[in-house]
């Protein structure tokens, strides 16, 4: 490489050793160092945060964490099946459709938590909705729990399921479903032996694209579960604010990008080109 | 069946769009609560009236400009060189960088810039809210500029420089020109970015500091209001206008 393109790497190389690099040796380092007095950290070097993530109450936090994701990421497979699989089969209008859904996941994250919160609060519209229709007498208490958790994460996240799994529908041979009917199979039974099979690789990206952002999601729990869901997200957050447990801290956020780098490897592995 | 599936996908984007739609529609509700009493643009004007929140919007605009500015100039001169030679290590730090929860990357950042300020008696502000945003809109910089790169002719370079334009002036000249809607995108891909962060953005801020979304997320702790509605609608005209311009620019030609 010339010079002048060894150049023009090295803002861009300065700026990313600054803001991933050295952060990243910094929390590696600090995930074995003791807790200082006044916070921060001190010596000796220890295996204490590690040996602390397996105590029960922690443990239980990582086990809700991968639970609440794997649901949500269930649930968006669910739902985003048969929209990805009408857009991919829609004579006309692909393009807008795709767009209408991927609007809603380019506007701020906060503003759509917010949105939830202004519909499902005690004097949020539906609760205001059901009292005027008196079909309830007292708000019901739609926000601030799991339920809520688990809708947000849907609904933030459903766009990274459509994509992929239009992407793997629309490749699709229309032919071989005709093939399948003439060869006597059912409408769900080409569903389920043909339509299904061929999506697989977008199915397995499309979990990926969900299940790693719900694992490391902060936002979402922290302003639907009113800080009554304690998900790995928060568990850092309050060790760096709040509890100013650094090195703890520090164990937790790379056990959670050990767990994504895992995942991201497994599909990176399968595929043999590159998932970005 | 396919009846059935056009059904739930009405419904599927009725779900998607409804609760913004709804958010932004109370925003110009006269009254206070959650009951259509009339249109006013009441809750904006107290909205504007507010000190704190006209700081904090002020304090969004300047940190998202800066740091598109620095992440586009180093994104864009980054994606150029990259172009025609591959960089293992830079390709995964940057893959690294976009698949990292945004609550370590704040973390991270805010332990690397107080172990920092040890020695050079700094303090969190504004500038550490700037490096921490041009960081992480970097690596969408690179890769939507690279992806426009990779749609043009390298040889026009090699002409430019046959017919005798040093590589600088062949990228200033040549390949800047051509390559300019791809940089405006992932600029304005940047600023929304940047605009919008609130996770990062609360941890490097320091005590002195507050941004829009900062500002946002306190009301909205507190049980909100009909002005963090009309802020919240705000904040999506100005975004949604921003990715509109972006997708524009990049599916022209």
């Amino acid at each position: 490489m010339n010079r002048l393109r060894c150049l023009a790497l090295a803002p861009a190389a300065a700026l990313l050793t600054a803001t991933v690099g050295l952060p990243f040796l910094i929390l590696a380092a600090y995930a074995f160092l003791s807790r200082g007095t006044y916070g921060g950290v001190a010596l000796p070097w220890t295996l204490e945060n590690w040996r602390r993530l397996a105590d029960p109450l922690y443990a239980g936090i990582l086990a809700r964490s991968f639970l609440a994701a794997a649901l949500a990421t269930l649930l968006c497979l669910v739902l985003a099946f048969p929209l990805a699989l009408s857009i991919a089969r829609a004579s006309r209008w692909k393009h807008l459709l795709l767009a209408l859904v991927m609007l809603p996941f380019w506007t701020s994250l906060l503003v759509r938590a917010y949105a939830w919160m202004f519909l499902l609060r005690d004097t949020g519209l539906v609760n205001t909705l059901l009292m005027r229709l008196d079909l309830i007498s007292e708000p019901l208490p739609l926000l601030y729990n799991w339920g809520a958790v688990v809708l947000g994460l849907v609904y933030a996240h459903l766009p990274f399921m459509v994509l992929p799994l239009y992407a793997a529908l629309e490749r699709q041979d229309p032919a071989l479903l005709e093939a399948a009917a003439d060869l006597g199979a059912r409408q769900w039974h080409a569903f389920w032996r043909v339509t299904l099979p061929l999506a697989a690789p977008g199915i397995r990206a499309g979990v990926l694209l969900v299940f790693i952002p719900c694992l490391g999601t902060y936002l979402i729990p922290d302003l639907l579960g009113g800080g009554k869901t304690i998900l790995v997200g928060t568990l850092i957050q309050n060790q760096f604010t709040t509890a100013r447990d650094w090195p703890f801290g520090s164990a937790v956020s790379l056990a959670l990008m050990a767990a994504v780098l895992v995942l991201l490897w497994l599909e990176v592995r399968r595929r043999k080109e590159p998932l970005l | 069946m396919k009846r059935a599936a056009a059904l739930a996908s009405v419904a599927l984007l009725a779900f998607l769009h409804a609760p913004l739609l709804v958010l932004a529609a109370f925003s110009f509700n006269e009254g206070r609560f959650a009951v259509w009493e009339g249109f006013s643009w009441r809750w904006y004007a107290e909205a504007a009236r507010d000190q704190r929140l006209v700081e904090a919007a002020g304090n969004s605009l300047w940190i998202a400009a800066a740091a598109t500015l620095i992440s586009t100039a180093a994104g864009t001169l980054c994606a150029w060189a990259l172009w025609k030679r591959q960089s293992r290590l830079l390709t995964l730090g940057f893959s690294l960088s976009l698949v990292t929860p945004e609550i370590v990357t704040g973390v991270s950042l805010l332990a690397f810039f107080q172990w920092l300020f040890r020695f050079g008696g700094l303090q969190l502000g504004m500038h550490t809210v700037v490096l921490a945003h041009a960081g992480f809109c970097l690596a969408f910089v690179v890769f939507v500029v690279l992806a426009r790169l990779r749609t043009m002719d390298a040889s026009l370079e090699e002409a430019a420089m046959d017919l005798g334009a040093t590589e600088w002036q062949a990228f200033r000249r040549v390949t800047l020109p051509n390559l300019a809607p791809g940089v405006v995108s992932a600029a304005l891909l940047a600023f929304a970015i940047s605009f919008d962060d609130y996770v990062i953005t609360s941890l490097v801020a320091g005590v002195d500091t507050e941004t829009l979304p900062m500002a946002l997320y306190a009301m909205a702790r507190r049980g909100g209001s009909p002005v963090v509605n009309a802020i919240s609608t705000a904040i999506v005209a100005l975004l949604g206008a921003a990715i509109l311009a972006a997708e524009g620019l990049r599916r022209k030609e």
